[in-house]
């Protein structure tokens, strides 16, 4: 076994590292305050190509592997994760879905402007009564002439207010739904029937927007339905697979860095006449915190690593989804308890992580939703 | 059209904690990730940007162990087109003389118009290497440069000096070492570091250089390191009470018989 990380990868991560110490980190309090990331640092983002670095040269990606990918989630999730949830949703969901399940014709017109971060990319599933249960969404596609119809709304979607380009899953069968009855298709902004509803308020990810996305009698032409009619629930399943890898690499990132701030913190705070890093009550948290990291980064690299390899992966991103997400609510709990009243004070940036933690263990898939697919499996296979 | 070379070394990333290794003439490498030295980042920038302007090619120059391959690739993926590493053990354990000749040997006759360096290494921060090989090319050479122009076979260089700065032209080819502030290097882009790997290094040895076993690395130096030593901690400071009159007299009383620096 060789726990090497190609150099290629060492230098990426270097520069993203660089790139997050220098650039997002100085503006990360400011994003907070003002709910918005600065259009001159999407553009900086964009031209050093974190908007498509897992796709083919030949579409304008960065040729990176899922590994890298992960490295490159890991070192920007240590920032704020407004910009990890910027980039995530556009790559590993929206962009992913041209990838996997889009024709050649649709892969050389969207994939080029999707990886140069010209066009951004959401991905609707999720309805009001289809969360969990997203074989039961309601989001209607109707066949009129050569175009297609779509009736429907949509909730909780991420850059759904901001993107140029989003992927609606829709029922085009009700008899079959997820045996083919589901279809997906690229609605770009500005398709006639088309807008974006309510802009959410949420509890944390503030720079990060999710939106409801209603299509009224919205017209899709036909080349617009990605792939094949009736393959899109497969196409989002696979999708949402290599997704969680992603998912979980960013929990590292970001439970890495409040590792070492609360290290810092437990250094410098002086209670009893020494610093609070004496206290054995204190070390244990920082075990426990570097414990669950470091098991939640191999199952991170392994899980990606089985991917580049073309082999299934469904069962470990299953389960490294739900023990990163939650291996980072862990820490990031212990983080404000070691800061003690300065990490519930908004100037800091432990309360800010300890908010934008708590999503990981939803979406993408609920924690219970990936038990679920674990014990599915488990039960099949009988180890 | 410039064809510049530019050479570079890997150093301890700044963010490393250093430690001493056990035979105390090394840093302990164990552990601890590398760079590229951040004033090689400055003439790597600089390159290519006159390449960018003026067109030519880009070549880096690398002496160090197989590790200093990743700076080499980074420099690749900044944009230089291809590298020479000078990676053979023999040439490992050498001081400033040994690197300076070795660089030379690997750089002269093949027509390059500038040669850029870094103004020194982060690491053991002698600063001499590029005016060694300045004297072995039998170049002109300007130091600790933050501003570059070349203009047909001129180029012109401000360096800072105590209290202000000096403009030194020279004739190509040149020499010329990096100090902060020559530029803001660029971050490599993700599809640049990917492509990188594809770029040419060519890993040369002693005998391909024409230089024997003994004019290289620690077997060729004047020098060794005897010893290495971390800095001294810093003790903890003392806060003076008071008004600040007796204050400022206090402190004034300790500098002089305490410190005896006054
Ligand atoms: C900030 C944010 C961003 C989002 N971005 C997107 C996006 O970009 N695109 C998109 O399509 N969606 C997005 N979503 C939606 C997200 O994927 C869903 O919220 C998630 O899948 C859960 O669905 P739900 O909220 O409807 O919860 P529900 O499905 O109603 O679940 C409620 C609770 O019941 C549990 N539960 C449900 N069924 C079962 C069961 N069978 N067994 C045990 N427990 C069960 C769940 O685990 C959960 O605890 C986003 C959500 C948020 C909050
Ligand atoms: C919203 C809010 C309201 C507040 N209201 C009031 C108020 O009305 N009046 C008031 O007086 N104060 C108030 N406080 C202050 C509050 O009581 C303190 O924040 C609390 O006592 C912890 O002190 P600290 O924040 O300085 O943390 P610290 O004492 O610095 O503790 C930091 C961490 O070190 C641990 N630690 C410290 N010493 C030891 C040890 N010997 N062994 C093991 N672990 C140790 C702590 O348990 C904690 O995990 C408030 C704080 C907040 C956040």
């Amino acid at each position: 076994m060789d726990f090497t990380i190609p150099q290629e990868y060492e230098i990426l991560r270097k520069m993203v590292h660089d790139f997050v110490v220098e650039r997002l980190d100085p503006i990360s309090q400011k994003v907070e305050e003002e709910d918005e990331i600065p259009p001159e640092i999407i553009k900086e983002m964009a031209e050093l190509g974190f908007f498509g670095l897992p796709f083919p040269e030949e579409y304008g990606g960065g040729a990176v592997s899922k590994l890298g990918y992960a490295l490159f989630l890991e070192e920007l999730g240590a920032s704020s994760a407004c910009f990890s949830n910027l980039i995530a949703p556009h790559v590993s969901l929206a962009t992913s879905s041209v990838f996997i399940g889009g024709t050649e014709a649709q892969k050389q017109k969207y994939l080029p402007p999707m990886c140069a971060g010209e066009k951004l990319g959401a991905f609707a599933l999720t309805e009001p009564n289809a969360g969990s249960d997203a074989a039961n969404i309601e989001t209607r596609a109707e066949k009129k002439g050569d175009k297609w119809i779509l009736n429907g709304t949509k909730n909780w979607i991420t850059n759904g207010s901001i993107a140029d380009v989003v992927i609606v899953y829709a029922l085009t069968d009700k008899n079959l739904r997820a045996r083919g009855g589901i279809t997906a298709f690229i609605v770009e902004k500005g398709f006639p029937g088309f807008r974006v509803g309510t802009v959410d308020v949420k509890m944390g990810l503030r720079g990060s927007h999710t939106a409801q996305l209603l299509f009224e009698n919205c017209e899709v032409p036909e080349e617009n339905v990605l792939g094949e009619v009736g393959m899109g629930f497969l196409t989002a399943m696979k999708v949402l697979d290599g997704g969680r890898i992603g998912l979980a690499a960013g929990a590292v990132g970001g439970a890495q860095r409040l590792l070492e701030l609360s290290i810092q913190w437990a250094n410098t705070r002086v209670q009893f006449g020494q610093p609070i890093a004496n206290n054995q009550a204190i070390q244990w948290m920082l075990a426990d915190m570097a414990m669950e990291i470091e098991a939640a980064r191999l199952m991170t690299y392994k899980t990606a690593w089985k991917y580049d390899q073309g082999l299934k992966i469904t069962r470990d991103a299953a389960m490294v989804k739900a023990f990163a997400s939650e291996m980072a609510c862990h820490v990031a709990d212990k983080a404000v308890q070691i800061h003690g009243g300065i990490g519930y004070m908004r100037e800091y940036p432990i309360e800010r992580a300890y908010r934008d933690t708590r999503i990981l263990k939803i979406y993408e898939g609920t924690n219970e939703i990936q038990r679920m697919i674990i014990a599915r499996d488990l039960l099949k296979v009988g180890h | 059209m410039l064809n510049i070379a530019v050479c570079v070394k890997q150093v301890p990333d700044t963010e490393a904690r250093l430690s001493v290794a056990a035979d105390k003439t090394r840093i302990e490498e164990q552990g601890i990730s590398f760079i590229l030295n951040p004033y090689d980042e400055h003439a790597v920038e600089e390159a290519i940007r006159l390449k960018e302007k003026q067109g030519g090619t880009v070549t880096v120059f690398c002496l160090g162990p197989a590790r200093a391959e990743e700076a080499i690739r980074t420099a690749l993926a900044m944009g230089a087109d291809k590298a020479v590493h000078l990676a053979d053990a023999a040439f490992g354990g050498g001081d400033e003389g040994t690197a300076a000749a070795a660089l030379e040997k690997a750089i002269a006759g093949k027509s390059f118009d500038l040669v850029l360096a870094g103004r020194l290494a982060i690491d053991d921060a002698s600063g001499q290497v590029g005016a060694r090989l300045a004297e072995k090319l039998g170049w002109p050479h300007v130091t600790a440069v933050t501003r570059l122009a070349v203009e047909g076979r001129e180029a012109v260089a401000n360096r800072e000096i105590d209290g202000g700065s000096q403009v030194v032209a020279v004739t190509l080819p040149a020499v010329i070492t990096a100090q902060r502030g020559l530029n803001q290097p660029r971050y490599p882009k993700i599809p640049d570091i990917m492509k990188a790997r594809r770029k040419e290094v060519a890993k040369v040895t002693p005998a391909d250089l024409g230089l024997s076993g003994g004019e290289v690395g620690g077997a060729g130096a004047k020098g060794k390191v005897a010893g290495l030593a971390p800095a001294p901690g810093r003790s903890a400071g003392k806060v003076i009470a008071g008004e600040p009159a007796d204050a400022a007299r206090k402190v004034v009383g300790l500098l002089r018989d305490e410190a005896k620096v006054i």
